[in-house]
């Protein structure tokens, strides 16, 4: 099996953002657990921060395509 | 609902005639081939790049071992004026080897870039051809246009005091919800009408764009919005629309941070700055990454049978790639959001109006 050095640092880039984002998941659970009837502004919440770290690991993963 | 079937109908006698008026079966010779043994090796990198990029000619699909394409014309500014050729020129050549030649220059299509032929010339070449996305996006703005029109419409003759029907039925929770869920929580009441066209815009070219791009067959499956080009423009128009919009305070925000000791505040300059171009190209990267990364994932769950030769993979390849279609279907919708959530807190951040004291901006 061949490959490149690239795909490792694109699964590093995976796995930061993985831990980011399951936070974030697993808070806004707990968050919408405790307080449903905020479930709507606490899953917009989520999702913009989701965006912002899934951002920096894009950028990981791109620049790992770039030869 | 006649009108409504109506236009659909349009729509669709026109993408067909457009076809079919445009699609031709080569039944040329293959061009210079190797092997067959060499023709018969699958790569799926391959494939996934050429399906994922965009390209002169729209290949429908493969009849009796010729293309089956629509050849989209290619035109070319160069130093000696306009020129322009259809791409079927080419004869769906895209390793540089077919030579067109034009108002004695020569071009070759390299991996769908058209370059000269040869090292004699030198000069500009700025490809302004209509590609596939560019028919992709003709498709989505006459789609955006049906669509709107037909809603605008309706509110003339029934008026906003009844429910909408029809088209507006569909229309209409979308736009409120992005009027009050995001420009109006975003950028505040103030200026809320002011950008509310713009996030509209944005949101429906982008999901519209995003969906047509998971249709596997003709007017679809062009990748639009994962081309970089065109997450480029749309990021570029939210910096721009951001930065001519700051009040003083955002620029004091950015060049002289009210509220920190007067030390930190060339540094936190520095960093200001490098964040109003990082925060448009996390736009630009993420849209391109997200619908790139679908594209990607979809193709490389239908190769498997092609990489591991063997019809009993199909099962689990269909069921994977249809789960992720799924998944991508809303991936489409939420990254349209997500670029229309960021760009209204763009602009809301450098609308914003500070006039309390700075004590209190420092805090948070």
């Amino acid at each position: 099996m061949t490959g490149s050095i690239a795909a490792i640092g694109a699964g590093l880039a995976v796995l930061g953002v993985g831990l980011g984002i399951g936070r974030i998941g697993g808070s806004a659970m707990e968050g919408i657990a405790r307080q449903p009837e905020a479930s709507g502004k606490i899953q917009t919440a989520m999702l913009i921060s989701a965006a912002f770290i899934e951002g920096a690991g894009l950028f990981g993963i791109v620049v790992s395509f770039l030869k | 609902m006649i009108k409504i079937k109506t236009l659909g109908f349009i729509v669709f006698a026109f993408l067909v005639s457009a076809g079919s008026a445009w699609a031709s079966a080569h039944a040329e010779a293959e061009y210079a081939s190797g092997p067959a043994a060499e023709q018969s090796k699958f790569d799926p990198t391959e494939m996934i790049m050429h399906h994922i990029k965009d390209a002169h000619s729209w290949h429908l699909m493969d009849w009796n071992g010729h293309a089956v394409s629509i050849d989209l014309p290619v035109i070319l500014w160069t130093d000696h004026g306009l020129v322009s050729f259809s791409s079927a020129e080419f004869h769906h050549d895209n390793s540089g080897k077919v030579v067109v030649d034009r108002n004695g220059m020569s071009f070759v299509n390299h991996h769908e870039k058209i370059h000269f032929a040869g090292e004699e010339h030198h000069g500009t070449l700025i490809d302004l051809s209509i590609t596939k996305n560019v028919v992709s996006l003709f498709v989505v703005a006459i789609l955006l246009l049906l669509l709107f029109v037909s809603t605008a419409r309706h509110y003339k003759k029934v008026g906003s005091n009844k429910a909408p029907t029809g088209m507006a039925g569909f229309v209409e929770p979308l736009v409120l919800f992005v009027r009050d869920e995001i420009a109006r929580v975003y950028i505040g009441p103030k200026h809320v009408d002011r950008f509310t066209p713009y996030l509209l815009t944005l949101f429906f070219f982008i999901w519209l764009n995003n969906l047509l791009g998971l249709v596997p067959f003709f007017p679809g499956g062009a990748n639009v919005t994962g081309n970089i080009a065109v997450t480029l423009v749309l990021a570029v128009i939210t910096f721009i629309l951001t930065n001519v919009n700051g009040t003083k305070d955002y620029w004091a925000h950015v060049f002289w941070m009210p509220g920190v000791p007067v030390a930190l505040r060339p540094l936190l300059a520095v960093v200001e700055f490098i964040g109003l171009f990082t925060k448009p190209f996390s736009l630009m990267i993420r849209l391109f990454a997200n619908i790139s990364a679908g594209h990607i994932i979809i193709l490389s769950l239908v190769s498997l049978v092609f990489i591991l030769e063997t019809v009993w993979v199909s099962p689990a390849s269909i069921l994977l790639s249809l789960f992720i279609s799924s998944l991508e279907l809303l991936v489409a919708a939420l990254q349209a959001f997500v670029f229309t959530t960021l760009s209204a807190l763009y602009i809301g951040t450098a609308l914003e109006d500070h006039s309390h004291d700075h004590g209190h901006e420092a805090a948070h």
